[in-house]
């Protein structure tokens, strides 16, 4: 019985959000409540559980966003989606944020030239740093699946603009050890006492910060930006290429 | 302050050597020159897990203090050993995790997380004993029969090969073996009537090079062995890892059990290439020799045990051999040239025969076969040793064996059906001892099972001494060339024994059973030394 007095309440009152406009305020709150309440089980771009991806606008269950709210709030039985603790409107702001994401899939990017974006990434020293599959450096972050995990959007604006996000797992750290050595490199853990890093040789070293006279994360992406290097067609295939590298 | 970092990065990413070969076949082929390393399972192509360090030496081994602990995120037990390189351990979390830590403190560089098919079936737990490497690549069976290759700097998956089908029950739980440019596995899945395989793969891409049936097909020789379709799901599989000798360009494996497992009437015959040894090319997979141990087993005898290669002053002359302490209770030692049976003699008790022949076939003991009503015959199910790693030293010319002595199973004799993926077996031989896992109280007597860690002179066979322990032991044993012996047992402890004379030296507790080998490495100059135990690995080095 609470579940059908539930389901009832919350779908009457989803049914003041359908079909509304999202605001970038709605749609930056559920970026913050998806990544508390969702991300755990579905991955920061919402593809981790096998057979669903919540980010391109195409739901198995719901196509209406008061279904999504309900879903969001009931859960599924039989499955292992469970009621979120979540408002309505918090439900509603998570999905504009899912909608969101469908929307700025970058238009044209099935038609970006997979060859000459391959041609562009192997011709303008990205693997210098990058490494996809056996090829190229592993001081950056291995490319070899970046199109199963992030979107063509987030792919363009890490090429124009590296800054505007760093995920904690690429962040560069810059050590002074005692002796005066001076090591920079891609963190890889941290506790307390230590912190493991693979190095611009890309030697994985371990080192005791009690040795370390300086430690410091940088505060910018080592990497360049390319916004003037690109032309948007080269871009939209470089961005392209990247999309389509899924993994083994 | 972007374009400055960056282009220092660049600079020493352009600058340096493209990812230089981390680890050469020829500094795999010559491991015994840097001791501080441990780059295959036993520690060498030798397999002698044996190691030139001599840092810890039995005046000061009782200043060792445990150094570090990695717990793994795993119920099952922790069997890998693990590899060194370059002050970088790689291990295995159960069932097919590769972790990359810090050698000197257990921090870890990266995980890289396999999730095997739910179909994979294993008779005997979700585990995995170890690596291979090659350049920066590592290698790993996995307990769904497929064998990965993943970059040693990053922990990303380079390629992944399917092997066999899990559903069959096929699984892969040993360490691979690299030789030259392909890397060798074996199928485990003895209990389900798998028919066994070893095959070698191309270290690049993962294709298969070769493949030896372990139990000959229609055709081929050996075939004979097998009555009607019993070779068709009659086990043979592969579950530890073999050896090599560069010279002779030969790889040694140890076959498993012929299924179903007590009951030989079903598969008469010998039953080739079962409990045997077998001498294969390493580029192309034909067999040079083979021997076999336990020709129509009815005891589970499998002959997995590690193949332990050493030069020994032989009548007279220097010889090439193999040394077997093998799971139906007799040490054997051949030439692994030819395969010729050199000497053989029971390091534990025996009825299930009187003794071996001239050429080293054993003598059936009259009646010691499993029947209806059962049988009690010595050695029990898990044999007088098993799949646990001995250890030449050729300090002290000594083979060491972990032993279960006075330890015998009911063997009982049913009739049993084949269906694919299910257990082909018959009834599993009772005894005292538990098969896998301890009680919490040991309470029977030593006249009903117990360990021991036996040194055996290679050259007669005859036992040097012995150090027994109240309860068995799966634990391997690593020597060391100050005359250390390290090992373990299921009561929790890690123990370093003088390896002259067995006399005890030291002892820690780990709590957990023993269920691996130990190893030992060196980083910054400091020895140090692992054993895993439970689900945890433990690491000691001298107090400073």
């Amino acid at each position: 019985m609470w579940s059908v007095r539930f389901s009832l309440v919350a779908l009457a009152s989803a049914a003041a959000f359908a079909q509304q406009g999202y605001s970038p305020a709605d749609i930056q709150s559920g970026k913050q409540l998806y990544g508390v309440n969702c991300s755990n089980c579905h991955g920061p771009n919402g593809d981790f559980v096998s057979g669903v991806d919540l980010g391109h606008g195409s739901f198995h269950r719901a196509s209406t966003d008061n279904e999504l709210v309900a879903i969001m709030v009931q859960g599924i039985m039989g499955t292992p989606m469970p009621p979120a603790n979540l408002s309505d409107q918090q439900a509603y702001q998570i999905v504009a944020y899912l909608r969101s994401l469908a929307a700025a899939e970058t238009p044209g990017a099935n038609k970006a030239d997979l060859a000459h974006g391959k041609s562009l990434f192997e011709s303008k020293g990205c693997l210098n740093c990058h490494r996809v599959r056996d090829h190229g450096s592993r001081v950056g972050p291995d490319l070899t699946s970046i199109g199963a995990r992030r979107k063509a959007a987030d792919i363009q604006r890490s090429i124009v603009d590296p800054n505007a996000e760093v995920l904690p797992e690429n962040r560069y750290v810059r050590v002074v050890t005692r002796d005066g050595a001076t090591i920079t490199g891609r963190i890889l853990n941290e506790d307390t006492y230590s912190l493991q890093l693979i190095d611009s040789k890309e030697k994985l070293v371990s080192l005791q910060k009690a040795d370390l006279r300086q430690f410091e994360f940088l505060k910018n992406s080592p990497m360049p930006s390319f916004r003037d290097k690109l032309s948007g067609d080269e871009l939209s295939d470089l961005a392209g290429y990247l999309v389509s590298l899924k993994g083994l | 302050m972007i374009r400055p970092t960056f282009a220092l990065l660049l600079a020493a990413a352009s600058l340096s050597a493209p990812a230089s070969a981390q680890v050469s076949f020829d500094r795999l082929l010559h491991s015994g020159e840097t001791p501080q390393d441990w780059l295959t399972y036993s520690g060498s192509f030798l397999s002698q897990r044996y190691s030139a360090l001599d840092q810890v030496t039995p005046d000061n081994v009782k200043n060792l203090e445990q150094k570090w602990i990695f717990q793994a995120r795993s119920i099952e037990k922790f069997e890998a050993t693990s590899l060194v390189v370059d002050g970088v351990m790689y291990t295995v979390q159960a069932p097919n995790d590769i972790v990359a830590l810090d050698a000197t403190n257990g921090r870890i560089f990266w995980i890289y997380s396999y999730s095997p098919a739910p179909q994979a079936r294993l008779c005997c737990g979700r585990v995995n004993r170890g690596l291979a490497i090659l350049g920066d690549t590592l290698f790993m069976g996995t307990i769904d029969a497929h064998i990965v290759a993943v970059d040693a700097k990053n922990g990303h998956l380079l390629w992944n090969t399917k092997v066999a089908d899990p559903e069959a029950g096929y699984a892969i739980t040993h360490a691979p073996l690299v030789v030259k440019d392909k890397v060798i596995v074996g199928t485990a899945g003895g209990e389900y009537g798998i028919r066994g395989f070893l095959a070698a793969y191309d270290v690049h891409t993962g294709k298969e090079a070769w493949r030896f049936n372990n139990i000959p097909g229609p055709g081929e020789k050996g075939h004979e062995t097998w009555a009607g379709d019993s070779w068709k799901h009659g086990g043979a599989s592969v579950w530890m890892t073999g050896s090599y000798d560069p010279d002779l360009n030969l790889t040694y494996w140890g076959i498993g059990n012929p299924g179903p497992d007590w009951n030989a009437d079903l598969r008469m015959g010998d039953n080739l290439y079962t409990d045997c040894a077998v001498a294969l090319d390493a580029d192309t997979g034909k067999l040079k020799w083979y021997f076999q141990f336990t020709p129509h087993d009815d005891f589970d005898y499998d002959s997995v045990q590690v193949p332990v290669l050493a030069d020994l002053e032989w009548k007279g002359a220097r010889r090439r051999v193999l040394l077997w302490a093998n799971r139906n209770g007799f040490f054997y030692v051949l030439d692994r040239a030819t395969g010729e049976f050199l000497l053989g003699k029971p390091f534990a008790k025996v009825t299930w025969a009187k003794g071996l022949d001239e050429k080293g076939r054993p003598m059936r003991a009259v009646g010691m076969v499993p029947t209806a009503d059962g049988k009690l015959i010595y050695p029990g199910n898990q044999g007088g040793t098993n799949w646990y790693s001995p250890s030449y030293s050729p300090h002290t010319r000594l083979f060491y064996i972990p032993t279960w002595d006075n330890y015998y199973s009911v063997y009982k004799k049913e009739n049993v059906e084949f269906a694919e993926g299910r257990l082909f077996t018959g009834p599993l031989p009772a005894s005292p001892v538990p098969l896998i896992r301890p009680p919490q109280v040991v309470s029977r007597g030593e006249e009903d099972g117990y360990g021991a860690i036996r040194a055996i002179d290679p050259e007669t066979g005859d036992r040097k001494w012995e150090y027994k322990m109240t309860d068995v032991t799966d634990s391997g044993i690593l020597t060391t060339a100050t005359d250390l012996l390290f090992a373990g047992g299921r009561e929790g402890y890690f123990m370093a024994l003088d390896a002259r004379t067995g006399a005890l030296l030291w002892k820690a507790a780990v709590g957990g059973q023993v269920s691996a080998g130990p190893m030992s490495y060196s980083v910054g100059g400091k020895q140090y030394v692992a054993i895993a135990a439970g689900n945890s690995l433990f690491v000691y080095g001298l107090r400073q």
